[in-house]
């Protein structure tokens, strides 16, 4: 009794284990990967924190719902290659998870831990548990249920696919990943800079799947190269869509195609997925700014701020129409962007863009807005103030005021009823679509939400897959 | 890798042909489609549109003039080497109707674009006549190829060495005049089909013209090749390349064209340093 008082006590001092990380003048110049990850010896004191909850309310905070004490017992413990298929049981993507994932408003947002003080440091560990495996892990692969000889043809590599792809293989199923571009992983790979999600770690989880027997062919356009009705006619007895938002949303105002106006897909695609940020060792080019405006506030606006920093822009500014309260990009994101310099303009709209003779961007023009009534999404509607024109000078301008749904494939497949956004219509329980044999999730079935959405869709569709094939529709 | 299995030089070498193996592209592709193409593991993705389809021997072959880095490290590529990365078919296809007269006008590798469309044209049974321009005579492309799949085949260049001396606009010019065509299909550089649209537009002749700006992923994602048709933003990629040449903002084309000329230079510069010749 009086021992566990005493050790009670001593957890309660320690502290929340930062994350040791680049200082930011210096990371606001290169791409390498802002925190550096936690010690063994960080990890345990931190794992140490957990009050090992017999409720545990950081699993009912997870859309995947791992065993977050279990896995974090097991760091404390020093048994990280056991903590690492604990997470795995639940979440094939851990690394990724643990760095990309906004814990604040799930798992570390409910912790009772953060009740009185800091919550414990969930995606950290799961970072450290992931990162530990990769660097010193022995490699082995998850056991693999009998083949049962049914294919399942995945649309789609972002982390709805991959999660399916990762479901379904050690259950015996024959996996073939479709994906439209050259190299696979969706927005982890295109979209997330290498600052934040070094591609090494995709590629690494990639090739653990592949390693497990997933075939990935790349430079496949469903809809394009082959149609969902011709993956049925090559034998896929299921197919399941995961092909993402992809439609980038521009403004339409006076001088939206100047030169130096990208959509945050072109800007972010062409440094991460194209490395035009290694131009010229890398062929494909990319508008270095000096002074730079990205439009919106979310995740993708600060990825494109802190991106244009490193590609050397003196000002890298973020026009947003709303306030700091309605912001919706991850504090934690928003903190790193402001350390580094970038800066925030609220209550601003740009009306027009303005170029010069060669077409190019040099301004752009804006109303200052004040907050008026709710608006459907329950975010007060920004009302532009009348008189209140400024001009603000600018060189590029990254356009991240949302994405819709691309409707490539969408619209070239028969039988898929789709919302009035053009968003695919799936049930929410199975992930089945109104087309036989076909299941979809992710972004493309919600809209633009979070990898670990995505990931849960992806589990929920393939538990389903796994029931028509061994029962039926 | 996409291999090469035959591969020309035209042109005096400034634009090379590609036959590439390619069976899943090649099964679907129609005229007017395009295909992206990225060499090795630091290439740029460049988009060409298919100047041939082979679904039986499973090629498609690619035209392309070497004005940069990119086509230039293409033009390193033999036969029995290839591309890391090939994509496609992209973009819509030619909508192909009987329609009655048609005139097709080609300028440069456009003409290669232009060879697959006029002979789809030619056998659903339309009566057409092609016009086919360039500066000088050695650097004219497919004369032959495009008289066997035109009942009439009109050449014009701008130094009078060869066929009439003069630009396309001129020869159409005079097609036009007689009266009786129902449809005008203009590929080449953006100047031509700009000064094709504007001479049909006087004769309220329908025209129809291949875009091709910059692109990056060719699915609709970026946004990066778009064009303004009408007072619509389009995306060249999937809602083209293929538009109303009326309604096309050929300027804005052109200067978007130019976004990356600088890093081109020092790029081109570089290669060429590194590889003479
Ligand atoms: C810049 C940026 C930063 C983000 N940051 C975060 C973050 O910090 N945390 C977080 O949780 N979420 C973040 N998100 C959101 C998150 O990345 C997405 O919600 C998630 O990736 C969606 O996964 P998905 O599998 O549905 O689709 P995607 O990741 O979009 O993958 C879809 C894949 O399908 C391919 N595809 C599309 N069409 C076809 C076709 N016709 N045929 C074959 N393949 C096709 C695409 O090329 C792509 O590779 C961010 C998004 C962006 C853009
Ligand atoms: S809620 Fe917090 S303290 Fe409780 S088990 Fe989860 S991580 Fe541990
Ligand atoms: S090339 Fe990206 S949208 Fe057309």
């Amino acid at each position: 009794m009086v021992e566990q008082e005493t050790k009670k006590v001593k957890r309660e001092k320690i502290p929340r284990q930062p994350m040791p990380e680049q200082e930011p003048e210096l990371r606001a110049k290169n791409f390498e990967e802002v925190p550096f990850g936690y010690s063994p010896e960080t990890a345990m004191k931190e794992a140490e924190r957990c009050l090992q909850c017999k409720k545990p309310a950081c699993i009912a905070g997870c859309p995947v719902e791992i065993d977050i004490p279990g896995f974090i017992r097991l760091i404390k413990e020093g048994e990280f290659t056991k903590s690492i298929r604990k997470l795995w049981e639940r979440n094939s993507l851990p690394a990724i998870c643990g760095r990309v994932c906004p814990q604040e408003i799930q798992c570390e947002g409910v912790c009772i831990v953060g009740k009185k003080g800091e919550p414990v440091a969930i995606g950290n560990l799961e970072r450290f548990a992931a990162d530990w495996e990769r660097e010193n892990g022995t490699g082995d692969l998850p056991p693999k249920a009998e083949p049962k000889g049914k294919k399942v043809a995945i649309v789609g590599s972002g982390p709805a696919g991959l999660t399916v792809a990762g479901d379904l293989i050690v259950k015996g199923y024959e996996i073939t990943v479709f994906e439209a571009f050259h190299k696979p992983g969706g927005v982890l790979l295109y979209g997330i800079p290498e600052f934040r999600l070094p591609k090494e770690i995709v590629a690494q989880e990639i090739n653990f799947l592949e390693r497990l027997g997933v075939k990935v062919e790349c430079n496949q356009v469903v809809g394009r190269t082959v149609s969902i009705n011709e993956l049925f006619e090559d034998g896929y007895d299921a197919v399941f869509i995961g092909v993402g938002a992809g439609l980038p949303i521009l403004l339409n105002i006076p001088g939206k195609n100047l030169i130096g106006i990208y959509s945050a897909n072109e800007y972010l695609t062409r440094s991460n997925l194209m490395k035009a940020y290694r131009f010229p060792e890398y062929d494909t080019p990319i508008i270095r700014g000096r002074n730079v405006v990205t439009l919106g506030a979310g995740n993708v606006a600060m990825d494109s701020a802190r991106t244009a920093l490193r590609l050397g822009a003196e000002n890298s500014r973020i026009v947003y129409r709303r306030s700091r309260t309605e912001v919706p990009a991850r504090d934690a994101e928003v903190h790193h962007a402001e350390e580094e310099g970038v800066e925030f303009f609220f209550l601003a709209a740009p009306t027009k863009f303005i170029g010069n003779d060669q077409g190019r961007v040099v301004g752009m023009e804006c109303l200052k807005m004040e907050l008026g009534e709710p608006d459907d999404s329950g975010r007060r509607r920004p009302v532009p103030m009348e008189g209140s024109e400024f001009e603000l000078e600018c060189d590029l301008v990254i356009v991240a005021v949302g994405a819709g749904a691309n409707p490539l494939l969408t619209q070239s497949t028969e039988g898929l009823a789709l919302n009035k956004w053009g968003y695919i219509q799936a049930d929410p329980k199975t992930g089945k679509t109104t087309k036989k044999g076909v299941w979809a999730g992710g972004d493309i079935v919600t809209g633009s939400a979070t990898v670990i959405l995505a990931m849960g869709a992806g589990r929920i569709a393939a538990n389903s897959i796994d029931d028509y094939l061994t029962w039926g529709w | 890798m996409f291999k090469i299995v035959k591969r020309e030089e035209m042109s005096e070498g400034t634009v090379i042909l590609n036959e590439i193996e390619a069976p899943l592209i090649a099964r679907k592709a129609k005229p007017g489609q395009f295909v992206i193409l990225k060499a090795n593991e630091t290439g740029e993705r460049i988009p060409l549109t298919m100047a041939e389809t082979d679904p039986e021997k499973g090629t498609i072959t690619v035209i392309y003039m070497v004005v940069g880095k990119s086509t230039a490290l293409f033009k390193t590529l033999m036969v029995g080497e290839g591309y890391q990365d090939i994509i496609g078919p992209l973009g819509k296809p030619t909508d192909v109707e009987k329609v009655g007269n048609v005139v097709c006008v080609g300028g440069g590798t456009g003409i290669a674009v232009l060879h697959p469309i006029t002979r789809a044209l030619k056998e659903i049974g339309n009566h057409v006549t092609s016009i086919i321009g360039a500066r000088s005579k050695d650097l004219l492309i497919l004369e032959d190829k495009m008289k066997a799949v035109s009942h009439e085949l009109l050449i014009t260049t701008d130094d009078g060495s060869y066929g009439r001396k003069g630009f396309v606009t001129d020869a159409l010019k005079d097609v036009l005049d007689k009266g009786d065509t129902q449809l005008v299909v203009a590929i080449g550089p953006v100047p031509m089909m700009k000064f094709v649209s504007k001479l049909t537009q006087e004769y309220g002749v329908k025209t129809i013209v291949s875009l091709n700006p910059i692109m990056v992923d060719g699915t609709g994602m970026c946004g990066g090749c778009r064009v303004t048709v009408g007072d619509q933003t389009k995306f060249a990629c999937v809602d083209g390349p293929e538009f109303d040449g009326h309604k096309v903002d050929y300027d804005e084309l052109m200067l978007r064209l130019q976004a990356y000329c600088e890093h081109e230079q020092q790029c081109y510069n570089d290669f060429c340093m590194l590889n003479p010749q």
